[in-house]
């Protein structure tokens, strides 16, 4: 439960501090959603990595969709992964999921060190 | 306590984040790049992306709105025309910023700003040959010019009204892939563009220094034999027969000329970075209402340039009080500089005349701060330059300015270790002029008196203005402000310690090759010399003939001409050198000494339809089998000076082997013992290029478009390969009237039927947005390469609801909108 609230949580949070601060927003989201529900270190890690993962690859997958993989098929082949959307829509929601994985287990163990 | 464990994985999360916030090497910042809400997918476009917009700045005068039909052309409707530019800024900034701020950073020396130390060449080349001095120049002349100031000021404002409202998400694609800044507009900015199109047509086409090597081992005789003045071949721009009037200027030849300056044979070891491409030519031509099927002009232009992702032109139609104006406009320029309106048309192509000379300069020392001149020593003016280098330390440049203009090589450029030789350089396009308002006059030209009045203030790039207006005159003007040259003035560097040697005066304007409502009912320029040798003043430079020829060749005898002819004519492909070069070829050849496979290829070259279509393989065989000769003919003679000669053009090869007299020592290897006859070297040509052919034919690239695999690069050309379009199924050549080469060719095609209601084609080889992640990156492309055309629309203001329109951006002051 406090798994997917978390989950929840993180992608919301993300997503509103993406509309108004750099990338790096989804680090100071995950991180507050970590201390603000408690999660021992791995949990807080694997709820917040699927927060952006789910976030970062749906937002790209949606983006992907509308613009019929034009753009998508262009930077695969120029980051050497070929014309293939759905390599690039998951490094993208795994490259956000590790920051935000990170950021969350920061939140953890500063919260259970407070215990 | 948790501490030690926080602490790591803060480490972790901070390094991650700095690790993908920044750029490494070409890999951009990942973390950035790849934030479906910052990075590049905020660039993929929906393919049904909605433009339409209400907009309001403070700056605009009144309102406009715009009206984007389905192929994203903007047709603009303002209330005045300082409004008009504003939304046209705005409108070029947003589909193309990206192109405008490389172009115009480029263009004033600041390419290492973006590719780092690699550049370093290329800037100091561009500020010693004075760009961002030249461009200064006519930015002091714009201010002088109170229209052109508001009309300039105004598009400036509107390409930063758009710069302010980029969001970091909505910023260019490439300024995220090289994690870069877009850059403020500027008047500046503006005639800096002007200057890049000045260098890219009117820089590149003279010869002086590769002339000067040619002098010093070629005799003055065997000098005009390889570099002729006047092709055999040459059907000029001004039709021949006309008489010109007796010159108003006569330049009189330094005494010392034949001794200092004809008979001089030191070598120079300058040489040019970045040349401009030879083949910057066009094809234009105008038909008369005699020759028309429904008895009013057709004009038709293609302008041969590098064809590019985005394409140097953006199509737009203006229309305001004054003008109601359909063409291509340069981004980064407010005017439309190909196109129509509702009275005439107008075309262009490059005028190719060399107005830039080298001059030998002597400086008294190292400081380079005085320079003898006239007897006497003359203080220069040191300009210091200062390169910014991406990731690298800033370096200066110092060049001394003299008389003739900077000394663009010394003893620091372009290299340390060449002889110590001080060239300054004389360039029409450093003087101050105002080239940009004879396109704002021409966008509102009436007739033909109109279009005579705005071209005359054109100095440079020279251009071939071919014009027709729906009274039905038909004109053509080289227009551009020539030096007047005594005979050979301006071939070789020149002393530049004698004011003998600097320009004594320009041709008068009025005697600048001109032609109009000639009784044959067309003309053309397809970038041959403009005049033959009854024309009284010296024209130093050498000039190709055979597009000319070929589209004489066919509107000769065309009556009865249509828009439809005229499309076919802008897609033709006979070669019709190859025509005169085939029966050389084959009289020569001697069957017998050909390999298998060579015999293979001269089958194929006999049995060519001439014809240099995307599946020809004679085609293939027989450039092939030409470049081949020409080696085997000039490699050794023009290699005798380093850096070598320049090559002789295409024609002059046909046009020497054609005569029997021809001097057998050109045909003779210099490198080896034995005597080569005209049958050996023509044999052996063929047999040296079966090997490649045979080589490409074992891949499948036998069939011309395969072999010449046409190409159309983005701006970073091989940075980006993923961005450009490959394998295009196109014919061509730079010889035929479909220009088309690797990557090199019609720009934009258009035809313009001046009945009473205008009927006009167009289709230029990109997209109108500059957006790779947009479906309008593209578009035209394959329309372009199959030699078809949109029909143009312009639009009328009571149009905006017909089924055209897609999307509509209104544009109004801030103060008074409404806010509807």
């Amino acid at each position: 439960m406090k798994f997917s609230v978390a989950l929840i949580l993180t992608a919301l949070l993300s997503f509103i501090n993406g509309l108004y601060f750099s990338w790096w927003g989804i680090a100071i989201a995950a991180f507050l959603i970590a201390l603000l529900v408690r999660q021992k270190a791995r949990m807080a890690f694997a709820s917040a990595f699927s927060a952006l993962l789910l976030l970062w690859s749906g937002l790209a997958w949606w983006i992907n969709i509308e613009n019929e993989n034009i753009l998508s098929a262009r930077i695969g082949e120029l980051l050497g992964i070929g014309n293939n959307p759905f390599l690039l829509i998951m490094i993208t929601g795994a490259i956000g999921g590790l920051v935000a994985g990170f950021a969350a287990m920061s939140g953890s163990f500063l919260r259970s060190s407070k215990a | 306590m948790r501490i030690r464990p926080f602490i790591i994985s803060t480490v972790i999360t901070a390094g991650l984040i700095i690790a993908l916030n920044k750029k490494w090497g070409s890999v951009p910042a990942m973390g950035k790049f790849l934030s479906p809400q910052h990075g590049f997918w905020q660039n993929a476009e929906a393919t049904d992306h909605d433009f339409t917009a209400e907009l309001k700045f403070p700056d605009l005068k009144g309102s406009a709105e715009v009206y984007f039909d389905e192929r994203l052309v903007p047709h603009i409707f303002a209330e005045n025309d300082e409004d008009a530019y504003f939304v046209q800024g705005y409108i070029h900034a947003k589909f193309r910023l990206f192109q405008m701020d490389l172009q115009t950073k480029a263009a004033e020396g600041r390419a290492s700003e973006i590719a780092g130390a690699k550049a370093i060449g290329y800037d100091r080349e561009q500020r010693r040959l004075g760009m961002k001095f030249a461009a200064e120049n006519a930015l002091k002349e714009m201010e002088k010019d109170t229209i052109a100031w508001k009309n300039f000021s105004a598009y400036t404002k509107g390409v930063n009204a758009y710069i302010h409202s980029l969001s970091e998400s909505e910023t260019p694609l490439e300024y995220k892939l090289l994690d870069l800044e877009p850059e403020e507009w500027t008047n500046l900015r503006t005639a800096l563009l002007l200057k890049m199109m000045a260098k890219m047509l009117s820089s590149g086409t003279e010869d002086d220094l590769e002339a000067t090597n040619a002098k010093s081992i070629f005799t003055q005789h065997e000098f005009n034999i390889i570099y002729p003045q006047i092709p055999d071949s040459l059907m000029p721009i001004v039709p021949k027969g006309t008489l010109f009037d007796a010159p108003g200027i006569v330049p009189l030849e330094p005494l010392s000329a034949d001794s200092l300056y004809f008979k001089n044979k030191q070598q120079v070891a300058a040489t040019e970075i970045s040349r401009p491409d030879k083949n910057n030519g066009s094809n234009n031509w105008v038909v008369a209402g005699s020759k028309t099927q429904s008895g009013s002009p057709i004009l038709c232009n293609d302008p041969h340039l590098e064809l590019s992702l985005p394409s140097i032109w953006f199509e737009t139609q203006i229309t305001t009080p004054t003008s109601n104006t359909y063409g291509v406009s340069l981004p980064g320029s407010p005017f439309i500089i190909i196109g129509f309106n509702d009275s005439i048309a107008w075309g262009v192509t490059n005028a190719q005349r060399d107005v830039k000379d080298f001059y030998s300069i002597k400086f008294k020392d190292n400081t380079k701060k005085e320079y003898w001149f006239n007897g006497k020593w003359e203080p220069t003016q040191i300009r210091i330059e200062e390169i910014k280098i991406k990731g690298e330390a800033t370096i200066y440049d110092t060049v001394a300015y003299t008389i003739y203009g900077p000394v663009m090589f010394d003893e620091s450029f372009p290299d340390t270790n060449a002889i110590n030789q001080n060239l300054a350089v004389r360039w029409v396009a450093h003087d101050p002029s105002n080239e940009a308002m004879a396109f704002y006059k021409l966008n509102r030209a009436k007739n033909y008196d109109d279009y005579a009045d705005a071209i005359k203030t054109f100095d440079c790039p020279g251009q071939n203005f071919v014009f027709a207006s729906k009274a039905g005159d038909i004109a053509i003007w080289q227009q551009g402000k020539f030096p007047a040259r005594w005979n050979g003035q301006g071939l070789y560097i020149m002393p530049g310690d004698d004011p003998a040697y600097s320009w004594q005066g320009f041709i008068p304007q009025t005697e600048n090759p001109h032609a109009k409502n000639p009784e044959r009912g067309f003309l053309e320029s397809a970038n041959q010399r403009p005049v033959d040798s009854t024309y009284p003043y010296f024209i130093p430079g050498a000039y190709i003939t055979p597009r000319g020829r070929a589209i004489e060749h066919f509107l000769s005898p065309m009556t009865s001409v249509t828009p439809d002819d005229m499309k076919k004519l802008q897609a033709n492909y006979f070669n019709i050198l190859a025509r005169d070069e085939r029966p050389i070829l084959l009289h020569y050849v001697n069957e017998n000494g050909l390999n298998a496979d060579a015999k293979r290829y001269l089958d194929i070259e006999k049995k060519w339809n001439l014809q240099a279509d995307p599946a020809s393989q004679g085609q293939t065989v027989h450039q092939s089998w030409w470049d081949s000769l020409e080696v085997e003919i000039w490699y050794d003679d023009i290699n005798r000076s380093k850096p070598a000669s320049s090559w002789p053009e295409e024609q002059t090869t046909m046009e020497l082997l054609k005569k029997d007299s021809f001097s057998l020592i050109y045909i003779d290897n210099v490198n080896t013992t034995q005597t080569e006859t005209l049958r050996d070297v023509v044999t052996a040509a063929l047999n040296k290029a079966s090997a490649n052919l045979l080589a490409k034919e074992k891949e499948g690239k036998l069939e011309w478009a395969k072999f010449k695999n046409p190409t159309i690069y983005h701006l970073l050309k091989k940075a980006l390969m993923p961005f450009a379009r490959t394998g295009l199924g196109v014919g061509g050549n730079g010889n035929i009237i479909n220009a088309v080469t690797h990557s090199h060719g019609p720009s934009w095609r258009m035809i313009v039927h001046l009945a009473a209601e205008t009927e006009a084609y167009g289709v230029y080889p990109a997209g109108q947005s500059g957006n790779p992640g947009s479906k309008y990156y593209d578009d035209f492309i394959d329309t372009w390469a199959a030699g078809a055309y949109y029909r143009l629309w312009v639009m009328k203001s009571s149009e905006t609801i017909d089924k055209k329109v897609k999307w509509r951006m209104s544009f109004e002051n801030q103060k008074t909108g409404t806010g509807l």
